[in-house]
């Protein structure tokens, strides 16, 4: 009998312990538990470009300057930093800091980092994030220099961002796959405030606070343990939310926003994010591509006919805002003094008229993301008499079609890479590249000099004219500003932050 | 009894290999591999190294023919998303599934083949009447409805299991009833149409006659012949069940098969794709031809026949 109740209660704490009532995420295991539905296989920070990948990157890895929340740049790894000329800067670094695995950071893991991540064989996904550097060398033990292939302003931003820095000797034992190494499978490790301790890709990785961290802007750990889950179904993510073993979620749905901040056990915050939505014309008839758009006083009635406002603030969410310029309003260079388009369908119609199409038109648009936001523009357009047929698709398939200048009109969205300068979206879009349907060699050449001058009021001047001649001829008609509806714990402090790179190395427990 | 297993043992290789062929043409006439692997924004250089460098410039004969000498030997190639070797990742995964798989079997009959008896005991009972709300409600409802209704009750409302993740036994529970419970109305149909055909056969009449006590002639007769089309459909939904998890692993994030599956379709795993394929398929195999050994062994008609 004896025997019977030890087995019942050995039994009985095995099923205890496996229940979900120890999940191990909350205040009381002091582990924050976020998930998203992206499968992450490598976390190694350049390796692998998805957002998750970038928000993992700051907590394992340091950068030498850091971007805070007012978009100032601060030293991080650097204690300060000099330009020397305009292709050159020179960083003092600090001299407190060690890697994860024990080695000193000096001026050599540096200058390692650098020439490894600019070589043509480095793997780098994103070669924008590098290609502007052309080599770093040492000066002293914490003195470094590194060298510009062109004068480049955003430089700061990139050294802020996606720059990274590892321990010397990091990538030198890589595997080798299909005879090339394969530098995505290097060791994780940084000197960021966490470690990674726990790696299962397509499931969990798991992050434990640095005992030894410097501080410095990021600041001394607060949680013990940070995970990031990977749960592809949206409806578990919430249930796992509601019942305490996820304390973190984004992107959740604005009605599901609705019914979590009703129910009470959790906060619902939402807030902006540098990803602006926009409507671009083949306004220049490029590869061939006839249509009414080439013609400007079409393009300013969609202009005029769609109501922005009312997308903005009813389907989007309340931290949503209209966009005038072909930029978002906090990146260095964008302007708000822009030719603008109110709501006005009268003045649509008279344009359209004007333009030869008194009964409208009809057209093909093209959308990949958020298929309700389109949908309305399409209610909005057919107000005017514009028919426009919704062809929805995988963002890689819209993307070809407009590579290939295929579309004469498509809804899409620009997150810039979190990049809070103007070169990471207009650059973009209206330097000639696959990606301009305008084609106007007035306005690369502004953007061309803003993009390679130093000085910073001749950056602006030059971006602002390039704004307004957009703006004025409607090639890119800027759209809303995202918001994102995040969801948490009411144990946890945190702050959503515009450049949708969550710091949870700043959050805490109430 | 060995005749019969030899001759339905080649033609399970004939199906393997049939289906070896078949899944590696479909995957190299879907798209070109090598543009594939070479990424975005590759080059007609990157393109062409990676063709010859995994050697699809070769003729698909002879790239069929490698392949399948060094899938012979379990060698199934390099994944080269995730730069691992294919039967490492896809036996790491394998257990989640068939665990899933084979749970998920197991609820169906045991939920199945007792109601199905019962059924067949009393026709048109109200016992009867629940087993075929049970069984039209089963197959009307989808696996992934069914299992978000799992999630809200037993996960969410009553806290009784988890959501999601495979860490422990408990996390199995309700993917296995969501995709098991597909499966139980063919079991009980299956097993009350076969119990109340053998019931009104003869040998029941004798053996009742006999004085045999009801149960006896229950179990011992009449439910080992009614059985014999359930052992088969058993091993065919096994088959479906390994095969077609995916969208239940996703909803309860289990890391399995039917998850890599899918993930590997979106990153046009062309050397993943082929081998989840091929061992599924084989899975599928198996267990027909076993269960193909134990009808031929309840039932020796089949084996003369």
């Amino acid at each position: 009998m004896r025997t019977l109740v030890h087995a019942l209660a050995g039994a009985g704490a095995l099923l205890a312990a496996a229940l979900p009532g120890s999940a191990q995420a909350g205040k009381a295991t002091d582990t924050l538990v976020w998930a998203t539905d992206r499968d992450a296989e490598i976390i190694l920070p350049l390796y692998n470009p998805i957002r998750e990948v970038v928000i993992m990157s700051t907590l394992g890895w340091d950068t030498l300057l850091y971007r805070n929340e007012k978009f100032e740049y601060e030293p991080l790894l650097a204690k300060s930093y000099k330009w020397v000329d305009d292709k050159t800067m020179e960083f003092v670094l600090r001299e407190d800091v060690t890697f994860h695995n024990g080695q000193k950071f000096s001026a050599e893991d540096v200058a390692y980092t650098v020439n490894h991540l600019v070589g043509e064989e480095s793997g780098v996904t994103t070669r924008t994030n590098v290609d502007w550097m052309k080599s770093a060398e040492v000066v002293s033990d914490h003195v470094v220099r590194i060298h510009l292939k062109e004068p480049f302003p955003a430089a700061l931003e990139y050294l802020a961002g996606p720059v990274v820095m590892y321990p010397k000797g990091n990538f030198d034992n890589v595997k080798e796959v299909g005879g090339k190494k394969d530098y995505g499978t290097a060791p994780a490790v940084g000197t960021g405030p966490y470690m990674v301790t726990g790696q299962k890709p397509g499931e969990a990785f798991t992050f434990k606070a640095n005992p030894n961290y410097f501080g410095g802007p990021k600041g001394k750990p607060q949680i013990g343990t940070i995970v990031f889950r990977i749960i592809p179904d949206p409806e578990a993510q919430i249930a796992e939310l509601l019942t305490g073993g996820v304390d973190w979620l984004w992107d959740v749905p604005k009605d599901k926003a609705e019914q979590l901040e009703a129910m009470g056990p959790l906060t619902v915050v939402n807030a902006p994010t540098m990803r602006i939505s926009y409507i671009q014309f083949n306004s220049s008839g490029k590869n061939g591509t006839q249509s009414p758009f080439t013609d400007k006083r079409v393009r300013q009635a969609v202009a005029h006919a769609i109501n922005r406002e009312s997308i903005a603030k009813n389907l989007v969410g309340e931290a949503s805002e209209v966009v005038h310029a072909a930029c978002y309003p906090t990146q260095f260079g964008c302007t708000d003094d822009v030719p603008k388009y109110e709501y006005d369908p009268v003045k649509a119609k008279a344009l359209l008229a004007e333009a030869g199409h008194p009964n409208g038109f009809a057209t093909d648009i093209y959308a990949y993301r958020q298929r309700e936001f389109t949908e309305a523009v399409i209610g909005d357009l057919a107000q005017v008499g514009i028919k426009a047929n919704l062809k929805f698709m995988q963002y890689k398939a819209l993307r070809e079609l407009v590579w290939e200048a295929k579309t004469a009109m498509h809804h899409m969205t620009w997150g810039s890479f979190s990049i809070n300068d103007v070169s990471a979206i207009t650059s973009h879009f209206f330097k000639m590249g696959r990606d301009d349907y305008a084609m106007d060699e007035e306005v690369k050449g502004w953007l061309d000099k803003a993009d390679t001058t130093v000085d910073p009021a001749m950056r602006k001047e030059f971006y602002k004219k390039a704004l307004a001649k957009i703006s004025g001829e409607v090639y890119w008609l800027p759209m809303f500003s995202y918001a994102k509806y995040y969801a948490f714990s009411k144990d946890l402090n945190f702050t959503p932050t515009p450049d949708e790179i969550p710091q949870f190395y700043n959050a805490s427990w109430k | 009894m060995l005749a019969y297993a030899l001759k339905r043992f080649g033609v399970s290789i004939l199906v393997a290999i049939t289906v070896s062929i078949v899944t590696f043409t479909l995957l190299r006439l879907s798209g070109d591999p090598a543009a594939s692997m070479a990424g975005e924004g590759a080059t007609e250089a990157d393109i062409e190294y990676v063709r010859q460098h995994y050697g699809f410039d070769r003729p698909l004969v002879v790239q069929y023919a490698d392949w399948a000498r060094k899938a012979v030997q379990g060698n199934f190639g390099e994944s080269y998303y995730l730069k691992l070797p294919v039967a490492e990742v896809l036996f790491e995964r394998l257990p989640v599934t068939m665990t899933l798989g084979a749970l998920a079997l197991t609820f169906a009959v045991l939920l199945s083949i007792p109601l199905g008896v019962l059924a067949a005991i009393r026709p048109n009972s109200l016992i009867d009447r629940f087993a075929l709300t049970l069984a039209v409600v089963g197959q009307a409802l989808p696996s992934f409805f069914f299992a978000l209704i799992l999630i809200l009750f037993l996960g969410v409302k009553w806290r009784l299991l988890p959501i999601s993740g495979s860490e422990s036994w408990l996390n199995f529970i309700m993917p296995a009833i969501a995709l098991g419970y597909y499966a139980t109305p063919a079991f009980m149909r299956l097993t009350r149409a076969g119990m109340l055909d053998v019931l009104s056969s003869d040998y029941i009449r004798t053996a009742r006659a006999k004085g045999l006590k009801p149960p006896v002639v229950l179990f011992k007769h009449a439910l080992r012949n009614a059985i014999i089309p359930v052992v088969s459909l058993a091993a065919v939904q096994l088959g479906f069940m390994l095969g077609g998890s995916i969208v239940i692993e996703t909803i309860f994030s289990l890391n399995g098969v039917g998850r890599l599956a899918w993930q590997s379709i979106q990153r046009s795993d062309f050397e993943m794709m082929q081998a989840i394929v091929l061992v599924v398929a084989c899975l599928y195999i198996v267990l027909t031809y076993l269960a193909d050994l134990l009808n031929a062994y309840l039932d020796p008609r089949i084996r003369v026949g």
